[in-house]
């Protein structure tokens, strides 16, 4: 990878989706680069298309216009199956609600990535213990999810997001569902890992978790608002 | 490998954690495939019992029957109208290269009195060559001869259950006296036990007297010369049907019957009995494997029921394993082995009570369960089937959500 290259690129991106019979414009032609070790928050208000673009950033939805480069590849139009396996590989989510599988303990949550890894890796379970090391929960690796607190939870989900050595880590709302001070804690965990050259782009409306991050862009209505650095 | 580990462990986990769900899904399964189980093997044991009765009335034989009366449209079984006589049988005796032994007899139930103990049983008149052409061996004594038939004596072999029921348990009796219709018979012999017919009559409760005896004092001068079937053995089992070709051939002419004209007799060979018994147990067969399809049929659409309940309430599991990049194809077959482990569990269990209740009902009966190893092997690779079958249509559903509505999906 060319060291000018970004990480992301969004050329024109545009996203509508039909409902209650209207069509809904979501995002009305996004451009923005974010490049290799960079620490961005997405904000903006509940309907600016901030969510939306998380969503296609992370391959979980397409584009209806415009151009999405992933490392330098046109991703704008692959097919399902090669979005789910560029998520696999090159995406890491941590989600508002930690979304681990309640029947399954915290080690092997964390191996769920490498599941669906192809080819298959062969060293799984140092990789998970490795990760779940990482971040600082290797004493709970047999704990089911109910058993741990939220934060712990959090941290879970983040040596989960890590395992499979993505590209970009895209994390929802991280904090949200936590207190401020575990919150703090959890934000303070992704810092560090941004400081080991991890690019992070998060979402939030929280201006104080905006705060922590290197660079700032503001949606509404679909659009860049601002797009500041510190 | 590991994957595939994984796969079947977090679906047995999926399984486990709604254990009395999974049970009741499983039911129908169960209950399909035990009665397949139940069906083959108490089949098989039933069919094989039935081959071995025929095959035990005697060796390489033939049974030939008088013809039937037909009055008005109404039909009679065989033996009805008398027609065979012993003439008859001594003709195929004498005229018939392929046969090797020929007896004949006439039935009549009676009753039997020993000391202050009376029986009622069926006393057959017949010749020396009946317990050979039977294949029927002498418990003690002797059989008839062939002087005490030409003589007309006074002697009587008794059936096995006929000692059981006018005697103490390994009493002798060779050299007592009976009475049959007030003349008294010196026992020459008890007969080996030989149990039911095909058809359900205990073959031995009987007893044995000269042909000729029979015909003077105790048929009182009804039928004289006529018999109510003739036994023929053959050669060899090879010479059986072509015994059978010439005993019919003959008796067409001595009965003569025109060409094409119906016959007034019928012969059989065992096989033909077995064949027919065979047919029975076929449509039996037939039967129960619908009632058997139908319920794996039940049992299918029941798992299916599940698996899209399942679908549903997982919804949200199904949306994170996307997100980390499961494809289609993985949630698939994650899908597909959760309803395969449901249905071959329950093809396992079904297996399992399903030998229980043969053995169970084979031992009620009194012939033997015959479980084979195929059928098991069918059980296990049906329920599969099904669990594939209709597992299929929910995994579809699973595989086609959208991640991001159902990573909404509470």
């Amino acid at each position: 990878m060319a060291k000018d290259l970004p990480v992301i690129r969004f050329r024109g991106a545009c996203k509508s989706y039909p409902m209650a019979g209207e069509t809904v414009q979501a995002l009305r032609g996004v451009d923005v680069d974010i490049h290799a070790g960079e620490f961005v928050a997405i904000m903006g208000p509940s309907g600016s298309g901030k969510s939306t673009l998380m969503h296609i950033a992370g391959l979980l939805d397409s584009l209806s216009g415009g151009r999405y480069e992933l490392e330098g590849e046109d991703v704008s139009a692959i097919s399902r199956r090669n979005r789910a396996d560029i998520r696999n590989r090159k995406i890491g989510f941590i989600f508002q609600s930690f979304n681990l599988l309640s029947r399954c303990s915290a080690v092997e949550n964390v191996e769920l990535p490498m599941l669906y890894h192809r080819p298959a890796i062969a060293d799984w379970r140092e990789r998970a213990m490795q990760a779940l090391r990482s971040v600082g929960m290797e004493s709970r690796a047999a704990h089911l999810p109910t058993q741990l607190s939220g934060g712990q939870q959090q941290r879970v989900a983040i040596a989960r997001a890590l395992v499979n050595r993505p590209a970009l880590i895209l994390a929802d709302e991280p904090t949200g569902n936590l207190d401020s001070r575990t919150g703090r804690e959890i934000m303070e965990l992704l810092e560090s890992l941004n400081t080991e050259g991890i690019t992070l782009i998060l979402v939030t409306h929280d201006p104080e978790v905006g705060q922590a991050a290197h660079r700032r862009i503001r949606l509404r209505d679909g659009m860049i608002e601002a797009d500041e650095v510190n | 490998m590991h994957i595939w580990w994984t796969i079947v462990r977090l679906a047995v986990r999926a399984l486990m954690a709604y254990k009395v769900r999974s049970l009741l899904t499983m039911l129908g399964i169960i209950i399909g495939i035990g009665s397949v189980i139940v069906m083959i093997s108490v089949g098989r044991g039933a069919n094989a019992s039935i081959q071995d009765q025929i095959h035990s009335l005697g060796a390489n034989m033939l049974m030939i029957f008088s013809g039937t009366v037909k009055s008005g449209g109404v039909q009679s079984g065989y033996g009805t109208k008398p027609t065979l006589t012993i003439g008859d049988a001594e003709a195929i005796a004498r005229d018939c290269p392929a046969v090797l032994r020929v007896s004949h007899a006439t039935i009549q139930p009676e009753q039997i009195v020993a000391g202050k103990k009376n029986w009622g049983a069926r006393v057959y008149g017949t010749t020396d060559t009946y317990a050979v052409v039977r294949d029927w061996p002498l418990r003690s004594g002797e059989f008839l001869n062939e002087q005490q038939v030409r003589s007309a004596a006074n002697v009587v072999v008794l059936g096995s259950a006929v000692h059981e029921n006018l005697f103490e348990p390994g009493e002798e009796v060779v050299g007592q006296t009976i009475r049959i219709k007030n003349a008294p018979f010196r026992i020459i012999g008890v007969l080996q036990p030989k149990g039911r017919t095909p058809s359900g009559q205990d073959q031995d409760d009987a007893v044995f007297i000269p042909h000729t005896t029979m015909e003077r004092k105790i048929a009182g001068g009804r039928l004289p010369g006529l018999v109510h079937f003739i036994l023929v053995s053959a050669q060899t089992g090879e010479l059986v049907a072509q015994a059978k070709r010439e005993a019919e051939e003959l008796l067409r002419q001595r009965h003569r019957i025109a060409p094409g004209a119906e016959d007034d007799f019928t012969v059989r060979t065992l096989d033909e009995f077995a064949d027919m018994a065979g047919k029975t147990t076929d449509i039996m067969t037939y039967l129960l494997t619908a009632v058997a399809a139908i319920s794996l049929l039940v049992g299918g659409i029941g798992i299916m029921n599940i698996m899209l309940v399942s679908v549903t309430e997982r919804t949200r599991e199904i949306g994170i394993r996307m997100a980390l990049g499961a494809r289609e194809g993985d949630v698939l077959i994650q899908f597909l082995v959760e309803a395969m482990v449901i249905s071959i569990a329950g093809g396992i269990i079904g297996t399992l009570l399903g030998i229980t209740a043969a053995k169970v009902i084979a031992q009620l009966a009194g012939w033997m369960a015959i479980i084979s190893l195929d059928s098991i092997l069918m059980a296990t690779i049906f329920s599969a089937m099904v669990g594939i079958f209709f597992g299929f249509y929910p995994a579809r559903k699973a595989a086609g959500l959208d991640p991001i509505q159902a990573l909404r999906h509470e």
